[in-house]
């Protein structure tokens, strides 16, 4: 069981850290090149001011009329996105962990603060999968990719809960807690989690044409 | 679910499809996906996280409530999405759904950039479709043929040369009965305005270039239309997919105005031709911005009302509502500007619509869904009983709208759900309210 733990924590998470960053580089920057050769005729009209715009106004909840008209989603969406960022980063087990490796220390989130954040976590998987079995409009659109996607996002939290609460063989858990991380970390650049690189990108456009163009607002 | 349910017969679509082959059709698509496409579409299809938030969007889908297939990502997945998991091996029969959907189930009105909170453009997703089918020559029959008559005449509606002066003059002489010593100047060098319309006004809305000569005289505004090809500002060849003769028009309408050395460029009131020559055209030609400044009608007349040169007999008596169009709105952002003309034109309120201006419901004739014809009525008539809700909640009896599409939409949608409602352009009731020289 050591010598598990000793892999996933050495080798594989240097591989899985490497595939997101890496990989991660490596889409902006081809898909850079890409839109450079290929869509200039929009790229000529990117415009940092107006991209932070869009950008700042669709980070404030319910400012969008996106956000205004699907509460519950926006609800869901933010909270969902707060806690899947901060826990893994300021989890205080994991902040020890940067600190064995590589002497690194910072602030970190009450335990108890964290476990209920990983319930909110998983508590929104329920309800994007919810609205994935049942609402007619959703259902009618999702494919594997999405599920795979929710999938590859719930089991660090569920197994990291199970873990934390010993629930099972705690060994078992930690180690499978650990893989479904680094499967997470690796999947980012190629599965539709890539919106987490490209999404900013995506908007500020958006945000450019609407500001610098059409003289109107995008949300 | 979904478009193969509610197939409709087309001629051109039907003979287009007929020619198709498989290969015929991979090759197509991957010409158009890899020589054309880049990182937007990519990016698009892949971050696209299908959540739905669009579905609330749409004034297809909510008049549709309960069918999914009529959402923005609902169109895109039955479309582009397809066409990119399958590498472009989709039969014919794909083809005719794909191109009805494209063609007469989107009016291209971006209102679901307003919901995505990735910003993605369903608008340029289904373009790009259009273009596809265009490529493979299935597209509607009578948007094609105004598409041959913009490749043949450089205008929409065939008419002819001689047509299109004899119109204007047909209007100058009317017109100076009224106006003494009003001209509708064709092709005056160097003049302060270059007036261009789109052909359906001298083609059956010929009343409109009267009443634009009209204003044009009182308000002693310096301008010119031209007597050669290029007058016309219109554009289905965008709509279609034509890009190569759209580019074509474009230029024609921005070169025939620089021969004239004139200072600015005026266009009716219309919104899909704006959107041509303001935002996709010069972009086709590789011009970042206009070669000469382009104004739409409503900021035109905006800056008359400022200077003082448009002096009112009387006021037009409201209440009205006013139906944004999408490509002036959400377009160039002149929904306040319509509002101060409107103000300055109206005895009573504005009774607004919800919502309203750049989160307005499209006419649902925009995007060349209405010029795909008679065939296709009932799918922008039914696709938008949203609308209708909106008109009657208004309990007005006039419309202002400064743009054909939305007029032609919004006449059937109103005859249709029994509205008795007017429709009318800011240029109706400037003439109709003006000071005009005594009889």
């Amino acid at each position: 069981m050591n010598a598990a733990y000793e892999f996933v924590t050495g080798p594989l998470a240097w591989i899985a850290w490497g595939i997101f960053l890496l990989g991660s580089a490596w889409r902006l920057i081809s898909m850079y090149q890409l839109a450079k050769k290929k869509d200039a005729s929009s790229w000529a009209f990117l415009d940092l001011g107006f991209s932070l715009r869009s950008i700042v106004n669709w980070l404030i909840p319910f400012n969008a009329l996106g956000w205004r008209k699907n509460p519950l989603l926006t609800v869901t969406t933010f909270a969902f996105h707060v806690c899947l960022v901060a826990v893994p980063v300021f989890l205080m087990a994991h902040v020890a962990l940067w600190t064995e490796f590589f002497g690194l220390s910072y602030a970190t989130l009450p335990d108890n603060v964290a476990d209920i954040m990983t319930l909110v976590v998983l508590a929104a998987c329920l309800v994007f999968a919810g609205r994935r079995l049942t609402q007619k409009d959703v259902a009618y659109i999702t494919t594997g990719k999405d599920w795979l996607a929710l999938a590859i996002v719930a089991l660090p939290f569920l197994t990291g809960f199970l873990a934390y609460h010993q629930v099972f063989d705690y060994q078992i858990m930690l180690i499978a807690h650990i893989v479904a991380g680094e499967i997470m970390l690796a999947a980012i650049p190629f599965t539709r989690l890539s919106h987490m690189v490209f999404a900013a990108f995506t908007r500020a456009y958006m945000g450019s044409e609407f500001g610098g163009v059409r003289h109107a607002r995008d949300w | 679910m979904g478009i193969t349910e509610r197939l409709i017969e087309d001629a051109g679509l039907r003979r287009g499809v007929s020619l198709l082959t498989p290969e015929k059709i991979e090759k197509t698509i991957v010409a158009v996906l890899q020589g054309e496409t880049g990182a937007r579409l990519k990016t698009y299809a892949e971050t696209c996280m299908r959540c739905g938030m669009c579905a609330e969007a749409c004034h297809f889908a909510l008049s549709h409530p309960g069918d999914p297939s009529y959402t923005p990502a609902g169109k895109v997945h039955q479309t582009m999405s397809v066409l990119l998991d399958k590498k472009g091996r989709v039969d014919p029969d794909f083809i005719y759904g794909m191109a009805q959907l494209a063609y007469t189930e989107c009016n291209l009105c971006r209102r679901c950039v307003h919901l995505c909170p990735i910003g993605i453009d369903t608008a340029y997703i289904m373009s790009t479709v259009r273009r596809i089918c265009h490529k493979l020559g299935c597209t509607p029959q009578y948007m094609q043929d105004t598409a041959h008559s913009h490749a043949s005449t450089f205008n929409q509606m065939w008419v002819k040369d001689d047509e299109w002066t004899d119109s204007l003059m047909w209007q100058e002489d009317e017109a100076r009965e009224e106006f003494p010593g009003l001209r509708i100047p064709l092709d005056k060098e160097g003049a302060d305005i270059y007036y261009s319309v789109i052909a359906p006004e001298p083609k059956f809305r010929t009343q409109l270039i009267y009443q634009a000569a009209a204003i044009m005289h009182m308000a002693g505004v310096d301008w010119t239309m031209p007597a050669q090809t290029g007058w016309d500002n219109s554009d289905m060849c965008m709509f279609s997919g034509d890009f190569e003769v759209m580019g074509r028009l474009k230029r024609q309408h921005f070169e025939s105005a620089q021969k004239l050395k004139v200072k600015r460029i005026v266009m009716g009131e219309c919104g899909h031709a704006f959107r041509s020559v303001y935002d996709v055209g010069n972009r086709w030609l590789g011009w970042r911005w206009h070669p000469v400044p382009v104004i739409h009608a409503v900021e035109f007349y905006w800056e008359l009302i400022q200077e003082g040169k448009i002096k009112l007999a009387k006021k037009f008596p409201g209440p009205v509502t006013i139906q944004d169009p999408c490509n002036i709105v959400r377009g160039r952002g002149l929904q306040q500007k319509l509002r101060e003309v409107t103000r300055f034109l109206v005895e009573g309120d504005i009774i607004e619509m919800h919502p309203n201006m750049e989160h307005n419901f499209c006419c649902a004739a925009g995007g060349g869904v209405i010029n795909c014809g008679p065939p296709f009525k009932n799918v922008r008539v039914e696709g938008n009983a949203v609308k209708a809700e909106q008109l009657k909640a208004t309990g007005v009896k006039t419309i202002i709208t400064p743009c054909h599409n939305c007029h032609g939409g919004l006449h059937d949608i109103i005859h249709h759900h029994k509205l008795g409602m007017d429709l009318k352009f800011l240029s109706d009731i400037i003439y109709e309210c003006m000071e005009k020289p005594e009889a």
